[in-house]
């Protein structure tokens, strides 16, 4: 199984929907889940997210591919003095 | 002043009623002479129900709001018999987001090819509003009053009691009914005490039309964060006569005024557009906005449509296009009601279509708006980080969201529809605005024109002129009803004998008036399917029926002709339908 990178949300019946729609669904749901948080809320909530969305794909290969698609691109903190 | 546009000066009348009152109420009173107005206006007067339009002004809209008007809207501007915009204005389909300097989205409005009008076009709404004041004054039956301003309204049980001030002093008005299309600020819905709620977003944005001649493509161009307005979005469009829309997000804590001086804006398009591209300011301003809508949209006898019923943010072109599609649902229905030929609770299946549709809107802009507007930190850190996956994985692509454009609302869940008991493929379901496709026919070389305005009962027919002569009876009988279905026949090439080589290259000239006399229905009409996309796009075979709605929508469809079902459905889709089920008169 590959990391799948294609627009994949949907909910049942889909016939006739603009190929947002769903995708547009999930991430209000997404910024829904966070209202009324504060930073420190919202980063519990992504990483327990994450979690579970892990779990639900399972496969190993999968997570370490969105692993580094997710790493891609995001530079590292600035090493401290010595 | 603009450079590009000259504003009319519509003539003030003074009103017969101020020297003599009614001496019966107004069929209906339109409020508000801006797009939607008259478009209301236009639909009733055409349709044979007088109307009076009033305006607390005499020109067309100051500056240049509305721009896009999408495929539906363009069809109705058809259906009004209103010059399109295209003529004009600016035909588009494509858009393109940017992230900094990189394409990271982009959307084609039209999937489907063979329609006859584009995705959308893009014109100021002066033009528009003069198009359709034009059309307006065409009608005898449609009194466009200027500078009838207003002053108070007394919605009762039997009538609405409108009080109104002209330079020539007040005089009142009584009225059946009234249509409240007097926009954001709607003082018909101040005066009634209605309340609007919705959300308010905390964000400023900076229109600047600009005049220059410039090559960019007919797309709609939207940027986040860009080298020449950084941390912020931007977003491009071309309207006519070499203006262009540029709009600049600012932040909520820009000060509006200082914003909006030449000194200050001039500098931020020079950035964006080079030091060397020589352009006009032709109107600058900055706005904030709303997305929310009124509860309902019917009170007692006053009907809200457009901006006074309900309001989003721009990003979607989602205002004046479903303001226009109010009417178009409304018009039929309050013409039907005011004949006495359908009851008023008719107007409630206005109120559930509507709404439905207003909270599609709704919920479209907003979605949009808090993602070009992240309220919250975990909600821009989210927006980042989709605009980041988007350079590489077309999943991120799709949720880029800088706006999804109008499209019209399938009103799948009306209480107006039948539900399918055949089997149908694609999506002309009950409630789907219909869908274009190229024929030759009476009303010219397209699928819509030959219906809209009227009931309409969509027949496939391979052998039109084989019709069962007691179907044609049948037909016959609702051609001639109170409210008459219209036939339209649609069938394929193969029945055309006059069709020259077939259906590659036909003379649609020659196919003008085929086989006339052969279908034995008053005022029934045939249309040629020449490339079968009618049959196609609604899955028609030999006897399979549409029944459509005056607004283009589909209401009921059936795989062979059953008179019986016809009736009910349309019994069912003007209100005249008791349910026995639910024990209400619809």
């Amino acid at each position: 199984m590959k990391l799948i990178t294609e627009p994949n949300f949907r909910d049942g019946d889909d016939r006739g929907l603009w190929p947002y729609a769903r995708g547009d669904e999930f991430y209000e749901m997404l910024i829904e889940a966070h209202r009324d948080l504060d930073d420190a809320g919202s980063a519990m909530l992504n990483s327990k997210l994450v979690l579970l969305l892990a779990n639900h794909v399972g496969e190993l290969a999968v997570l370490r591919e969105a692993i580094d698609a997710a790493r891609t691109g995001i530079a590292p903190a600035a090493a401290p003095d010595a | 002043m603009l450079a590009t546009y000259d504003y009319p000066k519509y003539a003030y009348r003074r009103p017969a009623e101020l020297d003599r009152p009614a001496a019966a109420p107004a069929p209906v009173v339109v409020v508000g002479a801006g797009p939607v107005g008259l478009a209301a206006a236009i639909d009733l007067a055409q349709a044979g129900t007088p109307v009076i339009l009033l305006d607390d002004d005499d020109t067309v809209s100051l500056g240049s709001r509305g721009v896009c008007y999408a495929k539906r809207t363009l069809e109705i501007l058809d259906r009004l018999g209103c010059p399109q915009p295209a003529g004009r204005g600016v035909s588009w389909n494509v858009g393109r987001t940017f992230f900094d300097q990189d394409e990271v989205y982009s959307f084609n409005l039209a999937p489907q090819s063979d329609e006859q009008r584009p995705g959308m076009v893009n014109l100021q709404q002066y033009w528009l509003e003069q198009y359709l004041v034009e059309r307006a004054q065409a009608l005898p039956m449609l009194d466009l009053r200027f500078r009838n301003k207003v002053l108070g309204i007394d919605s009762r049980s039997d009538r609405v009691a409108l009080r109104i001030e002209t330079p020539d002093g007040e005089y009142s008005l009584d009225a059946d009914w009234v249509v409240a299309a007097d926009g954001a600020r709607s003082p018909l819905r101040r005066m009634l005490g209605l309340d609007v709620d919705g959300k308010v977003f905390r964000d400023r944005f900076l229109i600047a039309d600009v005049v220059m001649k410039a090559d960019f493509p007919a797309e709609r161009w939207f940027w986040f964060d860009p080298p020449f307005h950084r941390g912020q979005s931007v977003l491009l469009h071309k309207q006519a006569d070499n203006v262009w829309r540029i709009d600049f997000q600012l932040g909520w804590q820009a000060d509006p005024e200082e914003a909006k001086k030449p000194e200050n804006v001039i500098p931020r398009i020079r950035a964006m557009l080079g030091p060397d591209r020589e352009f006009e300011l032709e109107w600058v301003s900055v706005y904030t906005f709303q997305c929310r809508r009124l509860n309902d949209f019917r009170h007692g006898r006053v009907l809200f449509v457009g901006d006074s019923a309900h309001q989003v943010s721009p990003f979607g072109a989602r205002g004046a296009n479903s303001g226009i599609q109010d009417t178009d649902n409304l018009c039929w229905k309050l013409g039907l009601v005011i004949a006495g030929r359908a009851p008023a609770s008719l107007l409630d299946t206005y109120c559930a279509e509507r709404i439905k549709a207003a909270d599609e809107n709704i919920a479209n802009s907003t979605r949009s708006t808090d993602f070009i507007t992240p309220k919250s930190r975990a909600s821009l850190v989210f927006r980042n980080a989709v605009l980041d996956l988007a350079r590489h994985h077309p999943f991120a692509r799709a949720l880029v969201n800088s706006g999804r454009l109008s499209v019209p609302t399938h009103l799948h869940d009306s209480p107006a529809n039948t539900a399918d008991i055949d089997a149908f493929e694609g999506r002309m379901r009950p409630g789907a605005p219909m869908d274009d496709a190229p024929v030759a026919g009476p009303a010219g070389p397209w699928l819509l024109p030959h219906c809209g305005g009227r009931f309409v009962l969509m027949v496939f027919a391979d052998q039109p002129a084989a019709l069962a002569p007691a179907i044609a009876q049948a037909l016959t009988r609702f051609a001639q009803g109170s409210v008459p279905v219209e036939t339209l026949l649609v069938s394929p090439p193969a029945a055309w004998p006059g069709l020259p080589g077939g259906a590659g290259a036909p003379d649609l000239t020659t196919l003008a008036a085929p086989t006339p006399g052969a279908v034995p229905v008053p005022g029934a009409r045939q249309v040629c399917d020449l490339r079968g996309l009618v049959a196609e796009r609604y899955d028609g075979r030999d006897g399979t029926c549409y029944l459509i709605r005056p607004d283009q929508h589909v209401c009921a469809r059936w795989r062979r002709f059953d008179a019986d079902a016809v009736a009910r459905a349309l019994a069912r889709a003007i209100g005249t339908a008791v349910d026995p089920g639910e024990g209400r008169a619809a």
